[in-house]
């Protein structure tokens, strides 16, 4: 007995031993690439596939020989959709691994979780999902939609393609929905809708009994005016609510719902038959028809070895995200934080859906805007896109706190939150509502 | 019907003489079927319209054809239509297409603007079908879409209708032409209001609301007039349509409650990996369903009543391993227990995320249990409809195997007094692994019916584990019934609060009432009496 457990000791400290130093070594001639991304809890179904594409991204770019001369490692941690450990996760990244950049987060709240330990150690990091913007930070890019480049333009589409008078506006009871709703109403207002054909409903993250609501977005929907409704309702709620549309028999014809978080991996656990002529807004969709996409596709089944696996807009904005701080990095001849976030401004690289997309000044994207019905098979079929390019605005031009707001990170001004009436700059990278 | 016949062909040879007369002027419907193969929707659904309003044979098949995404434009601009098997039809002939398939073959492009145009277009065009459902349908795209131009055609529609349903439908199709008509008659007009005034829902509702506001003062009078009574029955089937709502939520807590009554309330084990048996249950379902389709998709309706005892099979067999390796050793250590079992629900439901993957399965919904049905002013799915009357089939029987079987003796016999059971000769150990194993195979049961209505994912079970323990607490612990009747009221309660204070409000108005109502009867609803609870 006493004799296993000595030989099972010695055995774990060499194993110990050579993995220090296999660290160690490694350490010298690779850049490290921080990947925070939930592989457990309610997150992980969503948040597991950007890690995938993040190791495709990083192993497809050490084939073509690295970056800088230099093999890049990925350095995968688990905050297992807990908000406070999200932040010590990205403390770990940042202070014992000494990642270049980390690319990461899903939900706003773990983002705002990790933004003062990316901003105190002077960290780059990479968000890649559409969120409610009225936020700018030195060290975070957002590579994932702003209202703008989202809510907007569907809320135009279906204004004026679907000539649509009355409005409810549905969403999961969180940050990222009821700021947007708050801009979609002062938008709409402003637009001339009138309060009364203007209905905002809020639920429970994960709800799953949408009888009632479905049974009043109904009955909204019958005061003779065409309805539509605009629907933030996040992850796994989305399933239940669209069963019960279906089930209820509300019509894609009658009343339309867009979604802003339902892409191609959440139709994936559903028959889309009942749903067909739903729309969904986003920056891209698995069904675009270009030839980066299609190499893209390719390389993950390959990558996968699934060919059914799909792709969504959060892994196309980590597929940029990932591309400007390649270029930014052979731009600057260095990771060093301040030198790459300077050299990051004004890259361009190119997008999926066929143009390109640079990163400006308030550390925002340019995209283009899509608008796609749901189909049959469950993929998002492309029915309108805005003409040209829609760069993110961060701070909301229709919010009273934030439309004198701008920021640029460009020297001398270098602010996140300058306000163009008393010509002065907030000092936060957050504003206080 | 031979005499139409021999008209059309006459009619069809005299036009065919005169095109071939004039050789220059194509045929106007394949002028107008041009129109599909435009990427722009505007002309799509010109094109639509276009062909309705010509009266050609092919139209229904063509529209139909468009409306289910099989209507292929060639290279060449002719359309096709695509069969299931995969076979291409010209459309305008219904010729089979021989030889190589036509180049730049892709399917026309449809939005939802294009659907209403099919919709409508439709709905003219079925008017005088022989299928009573067709008419049925088109009776109804008229009413949602009244076009005065119709107005003809309906009426010759009602004179030749022998079916009272679809005459009914044609006539308040009618009405509601007639109220959208501005140069029909007063006397039609208030005609009109009491017909739609009949039907008495929502629908009619919005008719009833435009008349009123742009009638002429007798229309918007009796409008008026219709409306308040409409608004009194509306508001009265709004109650009743949350009471239902209550009792559909309800049923779902009831059985994801009553697993855990058994192994909570009548073995006293606080398990805290309920849920995952739950979520056991809608993997099993999964499964079953994908095997079905792959060996026998002709059953595939039916897989969800094979997946019933599959799932108490795989959830019950879990239960009793996990009672054998861990539970058994905890007995009487409430924390250890809740401790350990939280620790299990977490590695059950990652071993499901690696297995299965993070993310959502898809389980389809049988045809059966699809769709919703029209009870007076309630709309009824049917999946809900069928899972309240699966909780109350599954708690019946489980009462009769508590109450009439010598399993459900012992059971009780054991978890009322231990030692004495055990000096009548039972084999308590065993009996404690059934009853654990009846519980989480009760809970797996509870799985498949939720594979309806909710995710099927690693965290199914983890939304219904709180529920499911306030469900027994109120109800009140070693209780069926009290499980019964808590489920019951909870979701009520909740449903009835919902569109008053809206769901996130809602829900917490509940909790802390029964929190004050925990205060007030800490035993709940229905507490079990005797000397046994005492101590």
């Amino acid at each position: 007995m006493g004799k296993t457990k000595l030989a099972l000791l010695a055995a774990l400290s060499t194993g110990l031993a050579a993995s220090l130093g296999a660290a160690s070594a490694s350490a010298e001639d690779t850049i490290k690439v921080g990947i925070l991304h939930s592989l457990s809890g309610t997150m992980a179904i969503s948040e597991t596939t950007l890690k995938d594409v993040m190791l495709m991204l990083i192993d497809e770019q050490n084939k073509k020989g690295g970056l800088l001369g230099k093999k890049l490692e990925a350095v995968v941690v688990d905050p297992a959709s807990n908000w406070p450990l999200f932040a010590e996760k990205a403390k770990q990244l940042l202070e014992v691994d000494k990642v270049a950049a980390t690319f990461g987060c899903w939900t706003s709240v773990s983002r705002k979780s990790v933004l003062p330990v990316f901003e105190h150690d002077n960290g780059i990091l990479f968000y890649p999902v559409q969120y409610e913007g009225e936020e700018s930070s030195r060290n975070v890019f957002y590579t994932g939609a702003a209202p703008n480049q989202q809510a907007i333009p569907a809320v135009d589409y279906l204004m004026n393609e679907e000539g649509v008078k009355r409005w409810v506006l549905e969403g999961t009871d969180y940050v990222y929905p009821r700021t947007t709703n708050k801009i979609l109403e002062a938008y709409l207002k402003l637009k001339g809708v009138p309060p009364e054909d203007i209905m905002v409903n809020y639920t429970p993250f994960g709800f799953s009994d949408w009888q009632t609501e479905v049974g009043n977005i109904k009955k909204f929907g019958s005061a003779g005016k065409k309805t539509a409704v605009v629907s933030t309702v996040n992850g796994d709620a989305n399933v239940p609510f669209y069963k019960e549309l279906g089930n209820q028999g509300v019509k894609a014809t009658d009343i339309p719902v867009v979604a802003f978080s339902v892409g191609e991996e959440e139709l994936a656990g559903l028959d889309t038959k009942p749903l067909v002529g739903h729309l969904a807004a986003w920056n891209y969709f698995m069904s675009v028809d270009a030839p980066e996409n299609k190499a893209f596709i390719d390389e993950w089944h390959k990558f996968t070895k699934n060919d059914k696996r799909t792709t969504n807009d959060p892994m196309e904005a980590h597929y940029i995200g990932f591309n400007m701080w390649v270029k930014a990095v052979e731009k600057a001849g260095t990771t060093d934080p301040d030198a790459v976030i300077d050299a990051m401004i004004g890259v361009s690289v190119p997008n999926l859906t066929g143009g390109y997309s640079a990163m400006m000044p308030n550390h925002h994207i340019t995209k283009p805007v899509l608008i796609g019905e749901i189909q049959a098979d469950g993929q998002l079929d492309t029915v309108w896109q805005t003409s040209g390019l829609v760069a993110g605005d961060e701070w909301s031009d229709y919010l009273d706190g934030s439309k004198d707001l701008i920021s640029d990170w460009r020297k001398p001004m270098s602010c996140g939150n300058f306000n163009v009436k008393t010509g002065k700059c907030g000092g936060e990278t957050v504003a206080t509502q | 019907m031979s005499m139409r016949r021999f008209l059309l062909t006459c009619a069809l040879v005299l036009f065919a003489a005169l095109v071939a007369a004039n050789p220059a002027a194509a045929d106007p419907v394949d002028d107008i079927l041009t129109g599909f193969a435009s990427s722009k929707y505007d002309e799509i659904e010109k094109a639509i319209e276009g062909l309705a309003a010509s009266g050609d044979a092919s139209a229904p098949a063509i529209l139909d054809a468009l409306n289910a995404g099989t209507l292929q434009v060639a290279g060449d601009k002719k359309l096709y239509i695509k069969g299931d098997d995969g076979s291409l039809k010209a459309a305008r002939s219904g010729a089979n297409a021989t030889g190589e398939m036509p180049p730049g073959l892709k399917p026309v492009k449809v939005n939802n603007r294009v659907r209403r145009a099919i919709e409508a277009a439709m709905g003219q065009l079925t008017l005088l079908s022989p299928d009573p459902a067709k008419r049925l349908n088109a009776a109804a795209s008229l009413f949602h879409a009244p076009d005065p131009a119709q107005l003809p055609a309906v009426e010759s529609a009602i004179a030749k209708e022998s079916d009272p349903a679809v005459k009914r439908a044609f006539e308040e199709a009618r009405a509601a032409v007639l109220l959208a008509a501005p140069d029909a008659p007063e006397a039609d007009k208030i005609a009109a209001v009491a017909v739609i005034a009949l039907r008495g829902d929502e629908d009619a509702k919005s008719l009833l609301d435009a008349a009123a506001a742009s009638g002429t003062p007798a229309v918007a009078e009796a409008a008026n007039a219709a409306l308040k009574g409409i608004e009194r029955s509306l508001a009265m089937w709004s109650v009743a349509q949350n009471v239902y709502y209550g009792l559909s939520l309800g049923s779902v807590l009831l059985l994801a409650a009553i697993g855990l009554a058994i192994t909570f309330g009548v073995m006293g084990v606080i398990n805290m990996a309920h849920g995952e048996m739950v979520m056991l249950g809608a993997y099993t379902t999964y499964v079953v369903q994908q095997a079905v389709m792959a060996a026998a998709p002709g059953l595939t309706d039916l897989a969800l009543l094979i997946a019933v005892p599959a799932a108490f099979l795989v959830s019950g067999a879990a239960g009793i391993a996990i009672e054998r390796s861990i539970i058994r050793f905890l007995y009487g250590r409430p924390l250890e227990t809740l401790l350990a079992t939280f620790g299990l629900s977490l590695v059950l439901q990652q071993a499901m995320r690696s297995i299965f993957g993070p993310t959502n399965l898809q389980v389809d919904n049988p045809s059966w249990m699809s769709g919703s049905m029209q009870l007076g002013g309630l709309a009824i799915t049917y999946n809900r409809f069928w899972i309240i009357l699966f909780s109350i089939a599954i708690f019946a029987l489980l009462t009769l195997v508590l109450r009439k079987t010598a399993l459900g003796l012992q059971m009780r016999a054991v978890t009322q007094n231990r030692r004495m059971a055990a000096s009548m000769g039972i084999r308590t150990g065993w009996v404690d692994s059934l009853t654990f194993g009846l519980g989480s195979g009760v809970a797996g049961i509870a799985g498949v019916a939720l594979s309806q209505i909710d995710n099927v994912s690693p965290n199914l079970g983890q939304s219904y584990i709180i529920d499911s323990f306030m469900v027994v607490v109120f109800g009140g612990v070693g209780n069926l019934w009290g499980t019964l009747v808590g489920a019951l009221s909870l979701g009520v309660a909740n449903k009835l609060l919902e569109p008053v204070a809206g769901a996130v409000l809602g829900k917490i108005v509940v909790l802390v009432l029964l929190v004050l109502f925990i205060q007030r009867r800490p035993r709940g609803l229905f507490p079990v009496k005797g000397r046994a609870v005492e101590s």
